[in-house]
């Protein structure tokens, strides 16, 4: 794609990591808000996105509820939870032709909820907490990744990684983003599920081993199955998810991984696409996950108990 | 004869309350409740649910106010064990003290203060509901039978358990108590944890496949640490599995387990999988899973 640039830009779905990118962004190029409920898109239109913590400032950002309100954009960037992956999906079916589609969702497959678009595939590091609709505080300033997916040139994918930098955010362009996605994605079903059971922040238990029942044995333990599963299905990882899982425990942040804040809010939680994709792909590629597939089941219970 | 209950929670209290509606029988309850002990002094002790029964009993919190007892019946959790039993050994200097606890690991605790010493398992279960007062939530078998470095004769452990069963009870006696001790651990420990990690009662947890096929899994690796041990089990955990899923047996019991966590308690986890997951290492069986379950319920303690 010879550059024209991208001027605007809609996230789809403001939750954390989406209201980031919009505040963000909105500082270089005219950004829209694709919101699910009225009265966000409402807020958002009359006080802008206040961003806090690392960075402070207000963003003006034009917010709604259906799409054929907001201006077509180059990009859309779909930040929703995974659980919320279809409905976003079909709310931009046949709207919007042109637009390029970059995903950031925990787990693997949301690309594919795009047909026929040029797709990014991303996942972020960062972090916040959102505190209003029009208030999110940035709190771990760390990289968001993208790569190319399927046809998408590697061009587009340089382009979006330097207005993300541009807007204040970090973000790496990789020629192939699935070493890097794998490494998340164990990462990711190992310290979310962990904490989701057991209710304690990603503090330095997940990496305590040595004695019978110390929570860091089962932590590696999992990581284990999960590269297993990576090396049977090609994918020579990015990182060891245990060196992440070590470094971001000495990092001191105690963050609470969103899958805990799910399951205390008695919400459903992404362990179909988390844990449930890495199950599936052990099953393909012939792999056993006994610790992973308790996981997945304590998990599922877990989410029945308040239904 | 006198029976003194050594922790006198929903366990304790079945066994209290019940043997306490014999006449040949006296009994006297041991529990650091002080809320409870003056709610049975003042107004007996009384179950609900799968019976109704108010017991007549002397509780303490002081355990130098025991009189002398031809049995102890430990029923506190686990980790209490050893403080319970190191502050009333005095009443049993002639008697014989019996653990119906969960777990194991229990009467080696035991046996280091008395000598007179009987491995039990039982299946009634329940609830304390109020002070004074326990649901009884579940009937079941009690077996009582020697601990075998130090053992209580066997005309006591029969003379214990045909009381027990003229309570209403039902306990036998039985040469080695290994194999229903070992069968009811499988089962607390394949079923308890994951009923605590999902909030789920027992009932919920069986119908669900996911989580029904952990349990076997569970089950599967206590039973390889118990054959290891040349242990037989005298049923095999799954069925008991089943049948506890019943409506009308134990489809709405919350595990003690799940009470525990949710009133923020430590729980027991360190002598059910925690236990398996030691006499394994000890025989050379590995058991991951329930590695696996120790780890996550020690993470949820750590949480509080």
């Amino acid at each position: 794609m010879s550059s024209p640039g991208i001027e605007r830009v809609c996230v789809v779905g403001a939750g954390v990591i989406g209201s980031l990118f919009a505040g963000h962004l909105g500082r270089v190029c005219e950004v829209s808000v694709l919101c699910r409920r009225e009265k966000h898109a409402a807020a958002l239109n009359a006080e802008g996105l206040r961003v806090s913590g690392r960075h402070a400032f207000v963003a003006r950002v034009r917010a709604a509820t259906d799409p054929a309100e907001l201006p077509e954009p180059e990009l859309a960037i779909v930040a929703t939870k995974t659980t919320e992956l279809e409905q976003a999906a079909s709310r931009l079916d046949g709207v919007w032709p042109g637009a390029a589609v970059m995903t950031v969702q925990n787990g693997l497959g949301a690309e594919a909820a795009f047909p026929g678009r040029r797709v990014l595939s991303a996942v972020t590091f960062m972090s916040g907490t959102r505190h209003s609709d029009t208030h999110v505080e940035y709190i771990l300033d760390t990289e968001t990744w993208l790569g190319p997916y399927g046809e998408t040139p590697l061009e587009l994918v340089e382009q979006v990684a330097a207005l993300i930098a541009s807007s204040g955010l970090k973000a790496r362009p990789f020629r192939d983003l699935r070493p890097a996605q794998w490494s998340k994605l164990i990462f990711n079903a190992t310290v979310n599920a962990v904490a989701a059971l057991t209710g304690l922040p990603h503090d330095f238990h997940f990496a305590e081993r040595g004695k019978p029942g110390d929570l860091g044995d089962l932590v590696f333990g999992l990581v284990e199955e999960g590269k297993r599963v990576a090396a049977a299905a090609g994918v020579e990882l990015y990182e060891d998810p245990w060196d992440m899982n070590v470094h971001a425990t000495r990092r001191g942040s105690r963050h609470y991984p969103s899958m805990l804040e799910d399951v205390e809010a008695h919400r459903p939680t992404e362990i179909e696409h988390i844990n449930g994709a890495l199950v599936r792909e052990a099953a393909e590629a012939d792999v056993q996950v006994p610790l992973h597939t308790a996981l997945c089941a304590l998990v599922r219970g877990r989410e029945s108990s308040w239904l | 004869m006198r029976v003194c209950v050594v922790g006198c929670g929903a366990v304790g209290s079945l066994f209290a309350a019940n043997l306490a509606q014999l006449e040949d029988v006296e009994v006297c309850a041991y529990d650091l409740d002080q809320a409870h002990v003056d709610a049975i002094n003042a107004g007996g002790l009384r179950l609900s649910g799968a019976g109704e029964v108010v017991g007549r009993l002397s509780a303490t919190a002081d355990a130098g106010e025991l009189p002398p007892c031809e049995f102890g019946i430990v029923a506190t959790k686990a980790m209490h064990t050893e403080s319970a039993i190191a502050a009333t050994a005095h009443a049993f200097a002639d008697g014989s003290v019996a653990s119906v606890q969960n777990g194991i690991g229990n009467e080696e605790a035991i046996a280091g203060h008395v000598e007179r010493v009987i491995r039990g398992t039982t299946f009634p279960a329940g609830r304390l509901v109020e002070p004074g007062h326990v649901q009884w939530d579940v009937k079941g078998d009690t077996t009582i039978g020697p601990f075998e470095p130090s053992p209580a004769p066997m005309a006591e452990i029969e003379r214990l358990a045909e009381a027990c069963t003229r309570a209403g009870l039902s306990t036998q006696a039985v040469a080695d108590a290994r194999g229903p001790q070992w069968c009811k651990l499988i089962f607390n420990a394949a079923t308890n944890p994951v009923g605590a990690l999902t909030g789920l009662t027992h009932g919920r947890v069986c119908e669900d496949p996911g989580l029904r096929a952990l349990v076997s899994d569970l089950v599967d690796e206590g039973k390889a640490v118990a054959a290891a041990q040349g242990i037989e089990l005298d049923t095999d955990p799954e069925e008991l599995i089943d049948h506890a899923a019943r409506p009308e047996v134990a489809y709405d019991h919350k595990a003690s387990m799940l009470q525990d966590v949710e009133a923020r308690r430590p729980t027991e986890i360190d002598y059910l999988n925690g236990g398996i997951v030691r006499f394994g290492g000890e025989h050379g069986v590995p058991a991951p899973l329930n590695e696996a379950i120790l780890a996550l319920v020690k993470g949820l303690e750590a949480s509080w």
